[in-house]
């Protein structure tokens, strides 16, 4: 563990700041799946590039935690890396690309892999907190709308799909409803995704910065993907496997190799790619 | 290959290194200096103290210079600063009323008590570029103003209030206003947050939205009852002692926009008003939001509602150029996880459509 920052707090949030973020995790965690607003800092990275996660991540890190940073999966994409060396910087806390070793996961996009365990909590950055946006530009009438939970014009929505599309056209950011009563965006992590958050052992926080809402599953919390009767959920699959580690389970990245239109698929999470990559 | 489409933290500090260098340019022409920023950029700091709310002409100059004179970025820059600063005390309400002015013009009124005083403005000059100003300028002569400026000059929206012409000015509330910096924008949002949005805006956003409202979407027959440009003391109560301490000076841009209203079942005809102030010389802006203001107390006004400059929600969660360039520029972040859903998902559909073409 190195020394954080001069001149800034541990973490760099000022402690009555993490008070407060603290406050309204807290109150997230008691109403699964609510929007709980919050007086979200302006931080030294861009708004839409993780600072709702970052002042999650700050409120709860202590000198003894080990982060994981990942986008899209990977741990060496640029801003999983700034964002990783933002606390390594800030915090001097020590930070590990392992799923299993981190005490934290902060990520855009992906949910890992490698299972999360009790006791770990995962910090997911969100853009656009409200499932109803779309169908509602109005702040003011989406929170009436969860109120009173009045969900039915996503159904209508996806009804639309099915019978112009027949299937539901949202692949990813799939609203998920939280423990049978908040409508939730998971973040737009692909629908590969969300069957993960649902009994998750981990802790499950959500950040929104720039839309200054902060949200939660807590642990052994059911999440269940909308759906249909007859058009039930599902996920996306490949015909293909990795190339690298020859995976058929992981979510998979097309990189387009020649201007030929060769391809190949990779996982995106890079971690696990290593390890199943070393076991076989 | 693969490795190819990830970032790494060498090409993040190469990348650094090299926007350092470009910053500085040639390093055979002298740098800029913070004095000269602030001196001779004064437009520039202006409208980055203002939209960066924090009135501090050196650090307003300094993240000018870091930015390499893009002055969103600069805002950015003094936004992120000041949320970690310590709130040390709150100050009494300035008055514009008194104070040094340096420029005040009424555009109702032919002559006001006090006087028209043009002060230092672009207005009347012809914009011809001045070639002369391409090599060193020199010290040009300065006119002293005391003489036009030391007279007592009550601000016309007053002089129109003792008639009951124009709405009063709103009371100060008991209960102080609602901190847009540390508390969340809640709809719908009272005036006073509103101001405090605006004040912060995007000039471009509001210059835009204001002007908007002039061409019929939202029409609210603006004049511009004054514009002052003051310099006035700020003051503090600290709790230990009872009485104001003057702790220093700053300029503000005030304008006050007074605007026709035809009057309801309630309230006789009388005129309204649209307020923008701003930190420094920012006359474009402060009119900007002075229109923007009055259009959005249509609301309250009884007004029809339906341009988008009326619309709060609409206005106010879009004014903010920290807000709009990080989520704009978040574009920029690898998005090929989602991509790839999509790609998944399209390639379905397609292949569904040529299953149904063939049958």
């Amino acid at each position: 563990m190195t020394e954080p920052l001069a001149g800034y707090n541990f973490a760099y949030l000022d402690e009555q700041t993490k008070r407060m973020i603290r406050r309204s995790i807290l109150k997230a965690v008691a109403i699964p799946g609510y929007q709980v607003p919050f007086g979200s800092r302006e931080m030294p990275l861009p708004y839409g590039w993780g600072t709702g996660g970052i002042q999650v991540t700050a409120s709860i890190i202590g000198r003894t935690d080990v982060l994981k940073v990942i986008d899209q999966g990977a741990d060496d994409t640029t801003n999983a890396i700034s964002i990783r060396r933002f606390f390594a910087r800030t915090a001097g806390v020590a930070t590990t690309e392992r799923t299993a070793e981190a005490t934290i996961v902060q990520t855009r996009h992906r949910i890992p892999e490698t299972p999360l365990a009790e006791g770990q909590i995962i910090v997911y950055q969100v853009p656009i907190p409200e499932p109803l946006r779309w169908l509602e530009p109005r702040e003011a009438e989406t929170r009436i709308m969860h109120a009173l939970s009045e969900y039915g014009g996503m159904y209508v929505d996806f009804y639309e799909d099915i019978a112009i599309h027949g299937r539901i056209a949202t692949s990813y950011d799939y609203p998920v409803l939280v423990n049978d009563r908040y409508l939730m965006r998971p973040s737009p992590i692909p629908k590969f995704d969300n069957p993960k958050m649902d009994m998750n052992p981990a802790l499950q926080l959500f950040g929104a910065g720039r839309e200054k809402r902060i949200y939660a599953v807590p642990p052994f919390t059911k999440v269940k993907s909308l759906d249909f009767e007859d058009h039930p959920f599902a996920i996306e699959s490949w015909d293909e496997a990795c190339a690298l580690c020859g995976s058929r389970e992981s979510y998979l990245d097309e990189v387009i190799t020649d201007d030929r239109g060769t391809r190949m698929f990779v996982c995106s999470d890079t971690e696990y790619c290593r390890d199943r990559g070393a076991r076989t | 290959m693969y490795v190819a489409v990830k970032g790494g933290e060498k090409a993040i500090d190469a990348a650094h290194a090299l926007l350092a260098a470009e910053r500085r340019g040639d390093p055979a022409v002298p740098e800029l200096s913070l004095a000269q920023i602030g001196q001779q950029l004064a437009g520039a700091v202006d409208r980055v103290m203002t939209e960066g709310s924090i009135y501090d002409r050196e650090l307003a100059a300094l993240a000018i210079k870091q930015a390499g004179g893009d002055l969103v970025e600069a805002v950015f820059l003094l936004r992120a600063y000041r949320t970690t600063l310590p709130r040390l005390a709150v100050s009494e309400p300035v008055d514009t009323a008194e104070g040094l002015i340096r420029r005040r013009i009424s555009a109702t009124f032919k002559d006001v008590p006090g006087g028209q005083v043009l002060g230092a403005t672009f207005d009347y000059t012809h914009r011809l570029l001045d070639f002369a100003l391409a090599a060193e300028s020199g010290s040009p002569e300065r006119p002293d103003p005391r003489a036009a400026c030391e007279q007592a000059m009550p601000r016309v929206a007053d002089l129109l209030g003792r008639d009951g012409l124009i709405e009063p000015a709103p009371e100060a509330g008991a209960a102080r206003p609602r901190d847009l910096t540390r508390e969340p924008l809640e709809f719908p949002a009272e005036r006073a947050v509103r101001l405090q949005n605006l004040a912060r805006g995007d000039e471009g956003f509001l210059l835009a939205l204001g002007y908007s409202t002039q061409r019929g979407y939202g029409k609210n027959h603006p004049f511009a009852g004054e514009i002052r440009v003051v310099d006035v003391a700020v003051e503090i109560v600290p709790e230990e002692l009872g009485f104001a301490v003057e702790i220093g000076e700053i300029r503000l841009t005030e304008c006050d926009m007074v605007n026709q209203f035809k009057g309801s079942g309630t309230v006789p005809a009388q005129f309204t008003r649209g307020y923008g102030l701003a930190f420094g010389h920012c006359e474009r802006k402060a009119m900007a939001m002075a229109l923007v203001d009055r259009a959005l107390r249509a609301a309250e006004l009884g007004e029809e509602v339906g341009a988008p400059a009326q619309d709060q929600e609409f206005v106010l969660s879009h004014s903010d150029s920290v807000e709009a360039s990080g989520f704009t520029q978040h574009l920029k972040l690898p998005h090929y996880v989602d991509f790839q859903s999509e790609l998944d998902l399209v390639r379905r559909l397609r292949a569904a459509a040529t299953k149904a073409a063939a049958e």
